[in-house]
């Protein structure tokens, strides 16, 4: 078997790893643009704060290729795709037979078209390693930085850069920051710390227009500052498949197989939709665990083996300066909250299931209920005080423990 | 493989297997000076409910981990039917507490994470818990 895979992060290395499963004899090439071992794209910013460092950021140790038996071009992109040739032709000028193929060609930010945006000097973006050399390049202890975006890859950003520079605002049309993973009252209190760390939060606002490096804002505020970081979303990287005659949406769609409706075409990680299995919707998860657990199963699948990605849930756990949030599912139902001290939780429940949860502070075996929330697990099967106060398995029976714990057979 | 299995009728909630997780993984070979007057960082769990039930909790190095396939850095991995962590290489983000579903991985002193790895790293070089149990309700064995 030939297996051409498009990418080389974290869904190329779930589907190497997937397909070496099942095939240990079949060549397997990598076409990557960036010239480097696959790393951890989510570590750039740690890379900035000094905790972690090049080396160990690899994602895979240095001889993944080889033991996997890979071959890996770098430097190059792929222009085309012809899924009746089975044939990808490359920059290069190069054509890369295959049998399968793997999209996991992720997702690039998107730069908002607002006036005077392009003529900005010192304007980067924050998602891949040159980024992040670059930006570190570009910034001065008398930098003035102005982020745009609170999300995940904004803040994680104003964390990464904050000891470098002489200040950071981040500016949000949304009225809180991470407005996509927490409500109001969770974002608030991270937003309490981070501003204890120096970081400045402008929201409800946003660029109406760049006058060289003066932002002005749609409040009327003018911002001056030196270097600006543009982190208002991603876009998924489609191209290729919609050209050759895919089903795209906002991303590659796939089914359950990661299969595209390309014959011998699979996509995985920040390209493609996957099943939500909390509100039943399609749509593009962009989370790491996700990418590799859809690379996989793409290729078992691309081996000629049977997998089933149908668990997919939104999942994310992250911490700014010190202070840790995880959320998963989705925030459906009856919320329930409980606060205490500087533990801060918000369960949501409906039709007899964990729909989805907020905790920031104590984020202890929160797994537990991410397993709920993943395995549909009905909530009268369970003790729900005991559940409500926290993750612990003495909420579950001593039948399912016993599965759990003591080795007794599923019956299922 | 050989695993950990945890029979909750025979636990006795007597937490013994918390402090020779901790005193095994502590590297000091005086179990008074790694334990005394210290508050312990266990990588296995006592959870205590109703009516006297009680049962020790670590990692179960399951044959297709949640854990290892989210992590963000690469530093938990699976060899030979052990799970481990490279504290060195993790940077603390916790994607790993939030995939476990048994509650098993949890914050090191450090902010990193730590987790069973069966005594494989310290000198003890098999489960401290189970050779430690006084009512074997903790066994490590091939079934």
């Amino acid at each position: 078997m030939r297996y051409v895979i498009i990418g080389n992060s974290t869904a190329a290395v779930g589907c190497v790893e997937g397909i070496r499963q099942l095939d240990r004899e079949g060549s397997i090439t990598l076409v990557s643009e960036e010239p480097y071992h696959t790393y951890s794209r989510p570590l750039i910013s740690y890379l900035l704060r000094g905790e972690t460092d090049r080396q160990r950021m690899k994602y895979r140790p240095d001889g993944f290729y080889e033991e996997n038996r890979c071959e890996l071009l770098t430097g190059v992109s792929v222009c085309r795709i012809i899924p009746e040739e089975h044939k990808a032709l490359l920059s290069d000028g190069r054509t890369l037979e295959y049998e399968k193929l793997l999209m996991a060609t992720g997702s690039r930010p998107f730069v908002p078209p607002i006036e005077g945006i392009r003529q900005v000097e010192k304007r980067f973006t924050f998602q891949s390693l040159d980024d992040a050399l670059r930006l570190g390049a570009a910034l001065t202890p008398n930098s003035r930085v102005l982020i745009m975006g609170a999300g995940l890859i904004g803040l994680k950003c104003a964390e990464g850069i904050r000891h470098l520079a002489q200040n950071v605002t981040v500016v949000d049309l949304a009225d809180h920051i991470l407005s996509s993973i927490l409500d109001v009252d969770a974002a608030k209190r991270m937003q309490d710390h981070i501003e204890k760390q120096g970081v400045d939060f402008l929201l409800s606002d946003g660029v109406e227009r760049f006058e060289g490096n003066t932002a002005a804002l749609k409040s009327g505020t003018r911002l001056p500052f030196d270097i600006l970081v543009v982190a208002v979303g991603v876009s998924p990287n489609i191209e290729l498949i919609a050209e050759a005659g895919g089903k795209t949406g906002r991303g590659i769609m796939t089914d359950t197989r990661c299969a595209t409706t390309l014959p011998d075409v699979f996509a995985a990680g920040d390209c493609s939709e996957s099943l939500d299995i909390t509100t039943g919707q399609s749509r593009v998860l962009a989370l790491l665990p996700n990418a590799y657990l859809q690379g996989e199963c793409a290729g078992i699948n691309m081996a000629g083996g049977d997998s089933r990605y149908d668990r997919a849930i939104p999942m994310n756990s992250i911490g700014f300066f010190g202070l840790h949030v995880a959320t998963a599912g989705s925030p459906q139902g009856k919320a329930l909250l409980s606060k205490d001290g500087d533990a801060y939780k918000k369960l949501f429940v409906q039709d007899d299931l964990l729909k989805g949860y907020m905790m920031v502070g104590d984020v202890s075996r929160c797994g537990i209920y991410t397993a709920m929330i993943r395995n549909r697990t009905p909530l009268s099967s369970v003790d729900f005080a005991l559940i409500r106060e926290k993750p612990q398995l003495m909420a579950f029976s001593k039948v399912e423990r016993n599965k759990m714990l003591g080795g007794a057979e599923d019956e299922d | 493989m050989k695993r950990i299995y945890v029979n909750e009728d025979w636990c006795l909630g007597c937490h013994l297997c918390e402090y020779y997780c901790a005193f095994a993984n502590s590297g000091i070979d005086d179990m008074a000076k790694a334990l005394k007057g210290i508050a312990i960082h266990p990588r296995i769990q006592i959870e205590e409910g109703k009516e006297g039930v009680s049962f020790a909790v670590s990692c179960r190095h399951c044959a297709e981990p949640l854990c290892v396939k989210s992590c963000i850095t690469g530093a938990l991995t699976l060899n030979d039917g052990v799970i481990a962590v490279n504290q060195g290489k993790c940077v603390g983000c916790y994607t790993c507490i939030l995939s476990c579903p048994y509650g098993a991985i949890m914050p090191s002193q450090d902010g990193v994470v730590q987790k069973c790895e069966l005594c494989l790293k310290n000198s003890d070089g098999s489960p401290a818990c189970v050779a430690h149990c006084p009512n074997r309700a903790i066994v490590y064995e091939e079934r």
